[in-house]
């Protein structure tokens, strides 16, 4: 499989695409004035009723998404609203279509009206202003729609850059048929987790009780469920600290997984990792509520054997972190960012589209939707009949308050390999590679224009 | 090479048996090395997702799905392999073509006419070869942006007409295998300039021709870096960027794996690129060795 990029390539892509991140937010500041966003709606009279009659209106839209919902949701739309004309593009997946949008910004067009985002990649955009705040259209009405951890995630203070699509509180998916084998009762503490984890891997030295060899978006998602706040951001003023207590109690827990040899070194979404999954190599795995739907199309081997549990803790209070799930912005170049506004809303907050989108297996970030009835009944045959959805539900209301992700973070997640992924390939203490990772934080951020830990 | 020609030489002229078999065994060790992963890719084809999963990567699986997934491939998402299939030729056709023709003349001229500033080009051109093309990759893509060209396939094909390498390699071949004496002679029979080029020059310079053609067609085929980041509509899409789309399915929330059809887009792809080296292999040869030994 030559033609797959090489995560060297992947790298040279992010450094050069957060490269021109910075670049931009260096020139905001020195305009001083931060407010382009707001120019673009000229006949805009700062409300909703303004994006209505866009919608009425009509014209024509460009719309990046990755998301398999996306062509329903689009023709569904049209129906809805026939003067407009959405051209849908898929235009990458994640990074790749960061690395596309932050060429289109630097270049001044190219860029869509509407565009698919991560959670952890929206203060890279939304600090350098190329999205739209839509609080001017009188977003903010629409707070209470959302649950709290993904409301935070697309907004900054009073600026809104986006309206929340998935979220993926996380939650313990477990194979029931290994540990009823075993005679192991569901871990509910990570000192259980680590008991189970030992009991696994001794049974069988092929099995391991979850896979990671080093992976950004599960670390930061661990260290924000153990309470820690190690990235700060104000202006152009940067903060990371990853061995402040929350990181600590992270590493001092995976650490011991790790230096032992009890996690399998298998990369999350390979073929050997669904093929793990499916056949019970892979006992468990904390991780989003969007996983059921891939666990289904990837592992059918695992169907029946597959159970939900609340996310390990620390101490047995609840408590569970966001991992990945991701919205949608209006883009500062779109020409009709009213019409742009439109859509968003119409995507990600009518009843028709987030049905079509829970339809697809995606777990939503709507509150209405989160404790809605049926949905929250929904029994799977994939997971032995249990209502999977009132577990993850529940860990929705159990996110830890508090967490930022870095303005670079895109860039930040493709060196952590480099870093704490040294570590994990050594076995030795995570914590070094922490510091190692900060270190280069540090200095990259600095080297961008920020202020980092100054 | 140069280990079985310093060593067997002497004597009767015959290999020497030993370092022969010493030879062969690293020989057959490097063909496994190289012919394993298409072995896999070919087991690999005949299976379902699921029976990739489950069965040995060197053998077949229970189930035997060679024909479901080449039709799958084709229709998959409304046939859009066929689409990409369809822009590589375009890119590789047009592309490779161009550089092809435009490293000829280029070389040829510089080889073969005297004129002032050919030392400039000459730097200029070694220079050139020694920058990866990935390097000029987001330079390139701001250009472009400022002309209004990316999101089309002359973003993908402009920067394929331009091969150094190509012009490096036809100027060292022109200077050995086009005799100047002939090219007068030419002139003196009151051929033109272009007419002595296309009717005796290119003739002469066929081999290199190929060899610069093999090097561009691959290159051009197998390009990624470039159309991935001056693309972004599916519809534009070469192979390359395509299988990864396909690919990277995979991964994240909604993920809907398709491994079995990129398993074999992938061993589509690679099919006419081997076809192509089977066929021009002979030229490609004499190509190489072009001007290594002085006449």
């Amino acid at each position: 499989m030559k033609h797959l990029p090489s995560p060297a390539a992947r790298r040279t892509m992010t450094v050069l695409a957060a490269g021109t991140a910075a670049a931009i937010v260096l020139a905001g500041c020195s305009s001083s004035t931060a407010g382009d966003a707001s120019d673009g709606g000229a006949a805009g009279d700062g409300s909703f009723a303004a994006v209505e009659a866009a919608l009425e209106t009509g014209g024509e839209l460009t719309y990046w998404s990755w998301t398999p919902s996306a062509e329903a949701q689009v023709a569904a739309f049209e129906d809805a609203y026939p003067n407009v004309k959405v051209n849908l593009v898929n235009a990458g997946t994640n990074n790749d279509e960061y690395t596309k949008l932050q060429n289109a910004i630097k270049a001044g067009s190219g860029a869509p009206d509407v565009v698919q985002i991560e959670y952890q990649a929206f203060p890279q955009f939304s600090l350098t202003d190329s999205f739209v705040d839509l609080a001017q259209y009188g977003f903010a009405d629409f707070e209470d729609d959302y649950s709290a951890s993904t409301w935070n995630s697309v907004t900054d203070g009073d600026a809104i850059y986006g309206l929340p699509q998935d979220s993926g509180p996380m939650a313990l998916f477990y194979n029931k048929a290994v540990f009823d084998g075993l005679g192991l009762a569901v871990p509910t503490t990570w000192d259980e987790y680590y008991e189970a984890a030992k009991a696994i891997h001794a049974a069988d030295p092929d099995a391991y009780i979850t896979n990671d060899n080093g992976d950004a978006g599960f670390a930061t998602s661990m260290i924000w469920q153990a309470g820690g706040q190690p990235f700060a951001t104000s202006g152009t003023d940067v903060t990371i600290d990853l061995q402040d207590e929350g990181s600590q109690k992270w590493t001092e827990n995976w650490n011991r997984l790790v230096t032992e040899g009890l996690v399998a070194p298998t990369s999350s979404w390979s073929d050997e990792w669904f093929r793990g999954l499916g056949d019970g190599s892979i006992a468990t795995l904390v991780i989003g509520a969007w996983m059921p739907g891939n666990l289904i199309s990837g592992a059918p081997d695992g169907s029946g054997d597959w159970r939900v549990a609340p996310m390990p803790t620390y101490d047995g209070t609840p408590a569970s972190a966001e991992n990945g799930g991701g919205g949608q912005a209006v883009t500062s170049q779109s020409k009709n960012p009213e019409l742009a506004a439109g859509f968003l809303w119409w995507l990600n907050n009518s009843e028709e589209s987030v049905s079509i989108f829970l339809e697809s297996g995606g777990f939503p970030s709507t509150t209405a939707d989160l404790t809605d009835e049926e949905f929250l009944a929904d029994a799977p045959e994939y997971f032995g009949g249990q209502a999977i959805n009132e577990v993850l539900a529940d860990a929705a209301n159990n996110v830890v308050e508090g967490w930022n992700y870095l303005p670079y973070q895109v860039y930040a997640n493709s060196i952590f390999g480099d870093t704490v992924g040294q570590s994990y390939q050594s076995g030795t203490d995570l914590n070094d590679g922490l510091v190692a990772w900060q270190d280069a934080l540090v200095q990259y951020g600095n080297e961008q224009g920020f202020a980092v830990n100054k | 090479m140069a280990l079985a020609l310093d060593r067997s030489k002497p004597k009767n002229g015959h290999l020497n048996p030993r370092s022969s078999k010493t030879l062969l065994i690293v020989m057959i060790a490097y063909a496994l090395y190289t012919l394993v992963p298409l072995v896999w890719l070919l087991f690999a084809s005949t299976k379902t997702q699921s029976g990739l999963f489950s069965s040995f990567g060197l053998w077949f699986s229970d189930d035997f799905a060679f024909f479901d997934n080449l039709v799958a491939t084709f229709t998959y998402q409304d046939g859009i392999f066929l689409r990409w299939l369809g822009n590589t030729l375009l890119y590789v056709v047009v592309g490779a073509g161009g550089a092809t023709l435009l490293a000829t003349m280029a070389g040829y001229g510089l080889a073969k006419f005297r004129f002032p500033g050919r030392r400039a080009v000459f730097a200029i051109v070694l220079g050139a070869v020694a920058v990866p093309g990935t390097a000029l990759a987001v330079p390139t893509f701001l250009l472009f942006s400022e002309l209004g060209l990316t999101n089309t396939p002359w973003a993908v094909i402009i920067p394929s007409l331009i091969s150094p390498f190509g012009l490096y390699l036809i100027w060292v071949f022109a200077s050995e295998s086009v005799p100047t004496e002939l090219l007068e002679a030419a002139r003196i029979d009151g051929a033109g300039e272009f007419r002595t080029f296309f009717t005796i020059s290119m003739r002469l310079l066929a081999p290199g021709i190929v060899t610069v053609a093999l090097f561009t067609v691959v290159a051009t085929w197998n390009n990624y870096f470039l159309p991935l980041i001056m693309l972004s509509d599916p519809d534009w899409y070469p192979l390359t960027v395509g299988l990864n789309q396909w690919s990277s399915q995979a991964i994240g929330a909604g993920s809907q794996p398709i491994y079995n059809l990129v398993i074999m887009g992938s061993l589509l792809t690679i099919i006419p690129i081997v076809i192509a080296f089977l066929l021009l292999q002979r030229f490609w040869q004499s190509g190489l060795t072009a001007g290594s030994v002085k006449q």
